[in-house]
């Protein structure tokens, strides 16, 4: 009896603690300042949208937003190209050279990634890669590279040898193999995968904070930091904000929550 | 006949290293040599400014850093109760609601789905959020002691010195004890119920039945959950920035953002190279140690 009233108190607790502050975020978005102070919990009187009408004429929306698009999109994309490839290789090579490439790309999960803030900088700067989309893709392609090939090659490792031997006797060549079953049968992995690295690019304020300083290269993050500074306690510009650059998310993981969950604990344990 | 199977499998080792080509020449290029480049960094100083030379110092950043600059001190020591805050209870609560939830029912996959959410925002939207909470004159959680008659403990909970780094470990559980408990679940699910209910037959209680079948069948997903709170903890860059951006009083400066002001404010881009090699050296050995004890632990049970 104890036991079932401390637990569901506990539960009940920690639930309140994650619902209370995103509906003051989410009804904030829809109420003045002065409202916002005197009744956070309180349904907004109606759902106007002048924060809204507000933050777009602001014009810090539009453009954050197609930014941050842009780089997460080509990063996932082109990281998960990337290493399906070279994991598939990895995968497949019983040569030396195969488990020297897999020791290499492990190096890159043991290291973390911090370690590379002030060269990359220095390099990027070298080869006039600051302010630059085509800059932040690469930095989160280098970033995000070895923890793909790990897990994408433990997925293909644990796929039934045989699948493959059939299809090399009947003539099919390594490319022919990772087109036609390779990649169709990895989609869950390589889906999940691709959830785990668009949250990373999409939420990331280190890098575009040291690389972007023009208007407009920034990412939803970087306009969220000047947000803080520029609205200070106006809470509802700043609620809405946060609103509008979570929005994407919040539909993608209560449309894909099953893979969202496995996509971003998987990243945990295999790093 | 073997030969020919030889030279076929020869062909296909080149088209198969020809694949993973793409993937290495960038990793080679952004991340392997940049990391080796860091070391050389390490070892010079220089402002940034293109007119002048790097000057090689050899070790003396490193015994600076230990000897003479206190701020870098207390980051190292922050960062270090920061994690012992966070491990703790970001471990302890997430493999206690992972109890609560392992059986797939209706409420506990709500439960799951819901406790897991914060893990998709953003750290600055964390941030953000959790900087009007603690408002000390507008924020929700002041307002509520006020309400409830605790006007003690309503306090400048970021503003102050003595809280900041608490308050920032507050946040820094709320955002990720979800994702640790959906891990620690998969782990609990992994155990035999057969063996609880042997303990059951034995009599045992509920705490018995945690100590003796629970905790040493989860032990291995502690090693996972515990190093990478660990790892998380020493690069909470983003949050820390959003939120207290290290200060007051450097009360909040842990490594990352220290390497980056002493970087991109300070223009000591030799200092602060020198400074993320330690920061490598540091969670390198703590995840090392950890791993260590929790498979000793593992191996006497």
């Amino acid at each position: 009896m104890i036991y079932r009233t401390i637990k569901g108190s506990l539960l009940t607790v920690f639930a309140l603690a994650i619902i209370i502050p995103c509906s003051i975020v989410i009804m904030g978005a829809f109420k003045t300042d002065l409202k916002i102070i005197s009744e956070p919990l309180a349904l907004p009187e109606s759902w106007n949208v002048d924060n809204f009408k507000r933050l777009i004429d602001s014009g810090s929306v539009y453009t954050p937003a197609k930014n941050s698009l842009i780089v997460a999109f080509f990063s996932v994309f082109i990281t998960l190209s990337l290493a399906s490839l070279a994991a598939f290789a990895i995968s497949r090579l019983i040569t030396v050279t195969g488990k020297v490439l897999f020791v290499l790309f492990s190096v890159g999960l043991a290291i973390p990634g911090q370690v590379n803030i002030i060269p990359i900088y220095l390099l990027f700067v070298d080869l006039g890669l600051t302010n630059s989309l085509t800059g932040l893709v690469l930095v989160n392609i280098a970033l995000t590279l070895p923890i793909s090939i790990f897990i994408i090659t433990a997925f293909f490792r644990d796929l039934p040898k045989e699948m493959f031997e059939v299809a090399g006797i009947d003539g099919a060549g390594p490319w022919r193999i990772y087109r036609s079953i390779a990649l169709p049968l990895s989609r869950p992995a390589i889906g999940a995968t691709g959830i785990f690295l668009f949250v990373i690019c999409w939420n990331d304020l280190l890098y575009p904070l040291m690389l972007i300083t023009r208007e407009d290269k920034k990412t939803l993050p970087l306009t969220l930091i000047d947000f803080r500074g520029e609205y200070l306690t106006e809470y509802s510009m700043i609620y809405t904000a946060i609103l509008v650059a979570s929005l994407p998310m919040v539909i993608m993981y209560i449309a894909f929550q099953r893979s969202f969950i496995a996509g971003l604990t998987q990243g945990a344990v295999k790093g | 006949m073997r030969k020919s199977k030889n030279m076929i499998r020869r062909g296909e080792s080149k088209v198969l290293l020809l694949m993973a080509l793409p993937a290495f020449s960038i990793y080679a290029v952004l991340y392997l040599y940049p990391a080796l480049s860091n070391l050389l960094w390490a070892t010079r100083r220089w402002d940034g400014n293109p007119e002048s030379e790097p000057e090689t110092v050899g070790f003396r950043n490193f015994t600076y850093m230990f000897s003479n600059d206190d701020v870098f001190i207390q980051s190292l020591g922050n960062n270090f109760r920061f994690m012992l805050l966070v491990v703790i209870f970001q471990t302890g609560f997430s493999l206690l609601f992972a109890t609560y939830l392992t059986k797939n029912t209706r409420t506990t996959i709500f439960l799951r789905t819901l406790y897991f959410f914060p893990t998709i925002l953003s750290s600055v939207s964390v941030g953000l959020i959790w900087l009007a909470l603690y408002d000390p004159n507008y924020g929700f959680i002041n307002a509520s002691f006020k309400a409830l008659g605790f006007e003690s403990l309503a306090l400048n909970w970021l503003g102050d010195s003595r809280y900041a780094l608490y308050a920032l470990a507050v946040t820094q559980v709320w955002f990720h004890t979800g994702q640790m408990m959906v891990i620690y679940v998969a782990g609990l699910q992994q155990i035999p119920q057969e063996l609880y209910e042997a303990a059951q037959v034995d009599g045992a209680s509920r705490w018995q039945q945690f100590k003796h079948v629970t905790w040493p069948m989860v032990l291995p997903t502690t090693a996972v959950v515990v190093a990478y709170t660990t790892i998380q903890t020493f690069r909470a860059f983003d949050l820390v920035y959003t939120m207290t951006n290290g200060g007051p009083l450097n009360s909040t400066e842990i490594i990352v953002t220290l390497i980056y002001r002493n970087a991109f404010f300070g223009y000591q881009y030799g200092y602060a190279a020198a400074q993320t090699v330690v920061l490598v050296v540091v969670v390198l050995s703590i995840t090392w140690l950890q791993r260590r004890t929790l498979r000793l632990d593992y191996g006497v049970k």
